[in-house]
């Protein structure tokens, strides 16, 4: 696990009438290659800012960061310029040419970068939008197209000068929930299949749990937690990232603080392949132990199966029962106890 | 000489052929001084834009040098700006009249004027875009180039019409003062000499002029503005 983009000591801070206003507070991170880091937080959490450092279209206040083994804060300017072909970016606005067509927009940094071969040019970004699914509308332009399209489009212009690493601002944001889920399909597809690191900003948990493998979540300006999907998601500890797990499971936060309940509450989390085992009934049948059903779900965080219910424990051997269950590899939780 | 419709129309007008030399004269002052207009506003627009507050190429002591010399001479009514630069004229092309002596005063009223409407067609390009292009790593040429130029088209196309209506205004009141052209044929004829068919057959064709001008740059902007 090699870090591909390490920030280390960085912070932020903007001059605002004569006054410094801190954006981020000094923080280190590291983003490993081939992964997909989520970055999580409210608006004005400060990650726009901080995914804009990564390419430097943000200058740190303090901090350094490396690319690699590129620090990016001591490049003079032509060498900054071409650091950032090999960093694709996409935006919450797709911000695509409106004057060119489609085929034109995925050519640009193609251009930019330099390339004068206009059979090479044509092949490349056919090629490209084989890739996106957009063939057929390269004579286009973008106010013909859709949403989801002008952002396929934009990412196929982010990928057209090969970069090792794709930063999405708020990718999908603008686009409607199944528009997002074909857009976060195609992002997850490229990631695998290229090997490209992706770091997305998001403030929904939803985006998060699709694709990401590891997630920082951002809060006024600080970390206050990062791990893995599945930790973060499935056991929360900072406040803000419960509210955000809240979020995306309202219900489920809902009917486990219902009024009335008899017995122990305790919160069963299962990953991986415990998720498909009849692991709880054969431990209830062995205790004679009775539960009561409260909340739960069972679904995936990216390509890992979990399952989390919320269970009303009766019976005199609840005790052996729980300690069965996390000999089985279930993580155990007591709620408002 | 055989009586016809238009002279009987208009019986001050003798000569025709003085009326289509001096349209001859209003249309290459126009094309003479429009071209040089574009050529020295749009960099000097761009300019204005890019050192401007909060953009690419931040400069604001420079950007207020350069703005209160564009509003100066923006805000000197042309006929007194002509008689000033009257010297400078000389200097540059060797004469004070005629049409050649008509483009230098043209020229550096009307470029400052087209340079704030070039700046203001590329403020209206979304920062995003040129953010975009930033990130892709282009250069702030780069940028110009490929991104405001292009993107701003619509409203440039626009800023080169009204430019050019605003410059017939100009050259007409240069007649006034010896450049030729129809300004100067309505003005000797139809105002120092009572003759109101002169001044009615000149106003109508720079009526005609300036229409003709506006309808072709609706067309350039809307074929622009489709995309």
């Amino acid at each position: 696990m090699t870090s591909v983009i390490r920030f280390l000591d960085v912070h932020k801070s903007y001059r605002v009438d004569g006054r410094e206003v801190p954006a981020l507070q000094p923080f280190n991170l590291d983003i490993v290659d081939g992964e997909v880091f989520g970055i999580i937080g409210h608006s004005g959490a400060g990650k726009s800012t901080l995914i804009r450092l990564i390419n430097l279209l943000e200058r740190p206040s303090g901090g350094r960061i490396l690319i690699g083994d590129t620090e990016m804060t001591a490049l003079p300017e032509p060498a900054l310029r071409a650091q950032r072909r090999r960093i694709g970016m996409i935006f919450q606005h797709f911000n695509l040419l409106a004057s060119q067509t489609v085929a034109d927009n995925v050519a640009f940094p193609l251009r930019l970068a330099g390339e004068r071969d206009a059979e090479k040019v044509r092949e490349r970004v056919d090629e490209l939008l084989a890739r996106v699914g957009l063939s057929e509308h390269a004579g286009k332009y973008p106010s013909q197209l859709s949403g989801g399209q002008k952002q396929r489009v934009g990412i196929a212009r982010a990928l057209a000068n090969r970069p090792d690493i794709l930063l999405c601002d708020e990718a999908t944001s603008a686009l409607d929930p199944q528009t997002t889920a074909s857009v976060l399909d195609l992002l997850a597809s490229i990631n695998r299949e290229l090997k490209l690191t992706i770091v997305l900003i998001t403030h929904e948990m939803d985006v998060v749990r699709r694709i990401c493998d590891r997630v920082a979540v951002l809060d006024a300006g600080c970390i206050v937690e990062s791990g893995t999907v599945a930790d973060v998601f499935l056991h929360p500890r900072h406040a803000t990232t419960r509210r955000f797990v809240e979020e995306a499971l309202p219900e489920e936060a809902a009917t486990a603080q219902a009024p009335g309940v008899a017995g122990r509450v305790m919160r069963l989390t299962f990953r991986g392949g415990a998720t498909l085992q009849p692991v709880l009934s054969r431990v209830m049948r062995e205790h004679g132990v009775d539960f009561n059903l409260l909340a739960g779900r069972i679904d995936r965080i990216k390509d890992l199966p979990y399952g989390q219910l919320t269970l009303a424990l009766e019976g005199a051997d609840t005790d052996a029962a729980l300690v069965a269950l996390r000999a089985a590899g279930i993580e155990i939780e007591e709620m408002g106890a | 000489m055989i009586a016809s419709p238009l002279q009987s129309l208009f019986p001050n007008i003798d000569d025709w052929g003085e009326l289509g030399h001096a349209c001859i004269d209003t249309l290459l002052m126009l094309g003479g001084s429009l071209a040089l207009t574009v050529l020295i506003g749009l960099p000097l627009g761009v300019l204005l834009y890019l050192t401007g507050k909060g953009q690419l190429r931040a400069m604001p002591k420079f950007y207020g040098v350069v703005s209160l010399l564009v509003n100066v001479l923006r805000s000197v009514p042309f006929i007194i700006l002509m008689i000033v630069l009257m010297p400078v004229t000389y200097a540059l092309v060797g004469t004070k009249l005629g049409v050649r002596g008509a483009i230098p005063p043209l020229v550096i009223g009307a470029a400052p004027f087209f340079a704030r409407l070039v700046e203001t067609a590329l403020r209206e390009v979304q920062q995003g875009v040129i953010e975009a292009a930033q990130a892709m790593g282009a250069s702030t040429w780069q940028i110009v180039r490929h991104v405001l130029l292009p993107e701003a088209r619509g409203g440039i196309a626009a800023g080169i019409t009204v430019t050019a209506i605003a410059l017939v205004g100009y050259t007409a009141m240069g007649g006034a003062i010896g450049s030729g052209g129809l300004g100067d044929l309505a003005y000797r004829y139809g105002y120092l000499s009572y003759k109101s068919d002169y001044m009615l057959v000149t106003v109508a064709l720079l009526v005609v002029l300036v229409q003709l001008l506006q309808m072709m740059g609706d067309r350039i902007v809307a074929r622009y503005k489709r995309h």
